[in-house]
């Protein structure tokens, strides 16, 4: 797996969760390849294992075991200081639970990243208030999170995740607090991007979201039960989409009693 | 290091928690102002004696007759120090570095004028003591030479004598009497200020051939009347051991005694006096600052739960800034600069309160001290309080960026 065209690459990656005397096993021997410039969708029922996948993905856990390499370089043999340049640079992560500062103002929200990546005073300003107007929100710069809807927050985050200009964006859930419409937008804006070169791995219980990428890879109980193409992987027929048969029975429905399962997970 | 860089994101970091920032800042400003008050009021009490006693001039000897020392009762042993020792201390010839001798014989007596009478600390002595102890006279003089050797019936009155018994301090040329005798006022020594130590408000001074054949019944000794003490002058403060030296010699040769006696007389001096006022206010500061370092410590743990009830908040913002990129030095600098921030604040407003108590309490009339802070007071309480913020402060940030981002931003 050495071609220059694979960005992130996982063996037999497993996370296994201690809670006092019982083990969760999150994740049981994921091996995934993803290339530069894919459009991916993972889906699977709540407790599958996404969530967890995607932090491993996104440089903030560690697997328990198994290698996962991003760019060739092995994830476990990077410093911290590279982690973080990494996850600065190269990532844009969404959050599920928005995860915003308490308290401070939108476009210091979305200011954060360029910060860390030296980007200093009225030009960090600028670029924050820019990304927060690719998505929407040009008129709320100045609210704190408190005075902004689910839906407006995510659309913060959101602009979090993108303005270093990553070149890997992952996304947990992006569309779940969001209206159709924003919800669209939000996507649009996204596929946008991925036309100018970025890289998407997005999670959802949405099927019209899952329908619109490239790829579509199945969980359940911390394995990959399908995976519709992708590098090492041969697309197995179906649509223009690439979607498979299995892929698409697994994708839950209707969707709004997933979302409720889901709130419930996260509530506890 | 560029620490400035992290100045904004702590200042927005404070801005945006504000109750957290004045609860930290509370503690800090609750210990230094607690710490700088009490060692100020130590300090001043402490500069408050000193400057009195040294006031009343550093090179004054005290000779009193020793009494029970011997193993003998205080009260029936004799009193040996008369006149006799008061005219050989007064040739400079025997005693160089003294110079001037000032006897008193005194108690506490009545004095009447009119219908009015009052108690007074009423004391014979000579000229000299007026300059040996330092007075100040505020209406007429003090005792002449001339007055002393006639045994004149003239009295010099403190203030509150004064206004015992005329009710006003411009008594000049008034007459009072003692033990029946009339005497003649001739001055008004300067209202003392202080109702304590070396005050002479209620003293009168009369010429102490006066006290000795007419007003008390005093006894001899050889021949010559006794004295209840002997004030001497040194030439000089360096002096002030020679002197008394000479003097201790003088007296042992004329009291008779051998090599292997005890004096039946001591000798004290001002510089001693001081000695001794400076271990007492060192005790008594080292006891105001274990009550400063306690209201330091009640500031530090008030910092401390603000700063521990606030580490999951603040855990979840550390994961979520590394997860955006944060370097864990990036981190630590910012909770560093941001302590900083919030100790330096609320020190910096610990000791303005602290100068206001001290400004206040220097307005309050007849306030016995003043609130002196000192640089060390100052410089150790910033820094104790300084110390809780950065170390509480940094706590959680040491502890969140060790975890792995999301560990961190799971916290609970
Ligand atoms: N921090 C954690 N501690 C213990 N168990 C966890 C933790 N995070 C996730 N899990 C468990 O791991 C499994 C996978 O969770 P997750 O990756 O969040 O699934 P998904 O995102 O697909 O809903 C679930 O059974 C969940 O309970
Ligand atoms: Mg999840």
């Amino acid at each position: 797996m050495t071609d220059s065209s694979v960005l992130i690459d996982m063996q037999n990656l497993t996370k296994v969760y201690q809670m006092g005397e019982t083990k969760v096993v999150a994740l049981d021997g994921v091996s995934l390849s993803i290339d530069e410039g894919e459009y991916v969708a993972i889906v699977g029922t709540s407790g599958s294992g996404k969530s967890t996948l995607m932090n491993i993905v996104g440089l903030l856990d560690r697997p328990t075991d198994g290698v996962y390499q991003i760019r060739g370089q092995s994830a476990g043999e990077l410093t911290g200081r590279q982690l973080a340049d990494l996850r600065n640079r190269e990532i844009g992560f969404v959050f599920q639970q928005f995860n915003l500062l308490a308290r401070a103002p939108a476009w210091r929200q979305v200011e954060l990243p360029l910060f860390y990546a030296n980007v200093a005073g009225s030009a960090a300003r600028e670029r924050a208030l820019e990304t927060l107007a690719q998505v929407g929100l040009a008129d709320r710069a100045d609210h704190k999170p408190e005075e902004l809807s689910g839906g407006q927050q995510q659309r913060v985050a959101i602009a979090r995740a993108l303005v270093n200009r990553p070149s890997l964006l992952l996304a947990d859930e992006p569309t779940g607090a969001l209206d159709t419409r924003t919800g669209e937008e939000v996507l649009a804006l996204f596929e946008k991007l991925h036309e100018e070169g970025l890289t998407l791995v997005i999670i959802t219980h949405d099927q019209e979201v899952a329908e619109r990428a490239r790829r579509v890879i199945t969980m359940r109980d911390g394995v990959v039960i399908s995976d519709s193409g992708g590098a090492g992987t041969a697309a197995a027929g179906g649509g223009s989409n690439g979607l498979s048969e299995p892929a698409l029975a697994s994708l839950p429905r209707p969707v709004a009693i997933v979302q409720v399962e889901e709130k419930v997970y996260e509530a506890g | 290091m560029k620490l400035v860089r992290y100045f904004p994101v702590a200042v927005s970091s404070i801005r945006a928690n504000k109750m957290r920032a004045s609860l930290t800042m509370l503690g800090i400003i609750i210990g230094v102002a607690a710490v700088l008050i009490i060692l100020g009021v130590g300090r001043g009490a402490s500069e408050d004696i000193l400057g009195e006693v040294a006031s009343q001039g550093t090179t004054r000897l005290t000779i009193s007759p020793r009494t029970g020392s011997n193993g003998d009762s205080a009260g029936s042993s004799v009193e040996t120090l008369t006149m006799g020792d008061v005219r050989t201390l007064s040739d400079p010839a025997f005693h160089p570095d003294v110079r001037q001798v000032a006897p008193q014989y005194g108690g506490s007596i009545q004095v009447v004028a009119g219908n009015e009478n009052t108690r007074a600390r009423v004391t014979g002595t000579t000229a000299a003591y007026a300059d040996v102890h330092k007075l100040e006279i505020a209406e007429g003089r003090f005792l002449t030479e001339d007055e002393i050797t006639q045994m004149s019936s003239v009295i010099v009155i403190g203030t509150t004598v004064a206004t015992d018994l005329f009710g006003r301090t411009q008594v000049v040329g008034e007459s009072v009497r003692i033990s029946g005798e009339p005497f003649t006022v001739v001055g008004v020594l300067e209202e003392s200020g202080n109702a304590g130590f070396g005050s002479n408000d209620d003293s009168g001074f009369i010429p102490i051939g006066v006290a000795h054949g007419r007003v008390f019944n005093v006894p001899r000794y050889r021949g010559e009347y006794v004295v209840t003490s002997i004030s001497a002058d040194a030439v000089s403060e360096e002096r002030v051991d020679a002197a008394e030296q000479q003097i201790e010699q003088t007296l042992r040769l004329r009291h008779g005694l051998g090599a292997d006696d005890d004096s039946d007389f001591s000798i004290s001096t001002q510089a001693s006096l001081l000695d001794t006022i400076g271990s007492v206010t060192s005790t008594l500061t080292l006891l105001l600052s274990s009550i400063a370092a306690i209201s330091l410590l009640v500031g530090g743990i008030g910092i401390m739960n603000i700063m521990l009830v606030s580490v999951t908040e603040r855990t979840k913002e550390i994961g979520l800034r590394k997860a955006l990129g944060a370097h864990t030095s990036d981190v630590l600098l910012q909770f560093l600069v941001e302590s900083l921030v919030l100790t330096l604040l609320g020190g910096l407003i610990g000791i303005a309160i602290s100068y206001g108590a001290a400004a206040l309490v220097s307005r309050i009339p007849g306030f016995p001290i003043d609130v002196l802070i000192g640089i060390d007071a100052l410089v150790m309480a910033l820094g104790v309080s300084a110390g809780c913020g950065l170390v509480f402060g940094l706590y959680p940030a040491m502890r969140a960026t060790r975890l792995d981002p999301i560990v961190a931003l799971r916290y609970e």
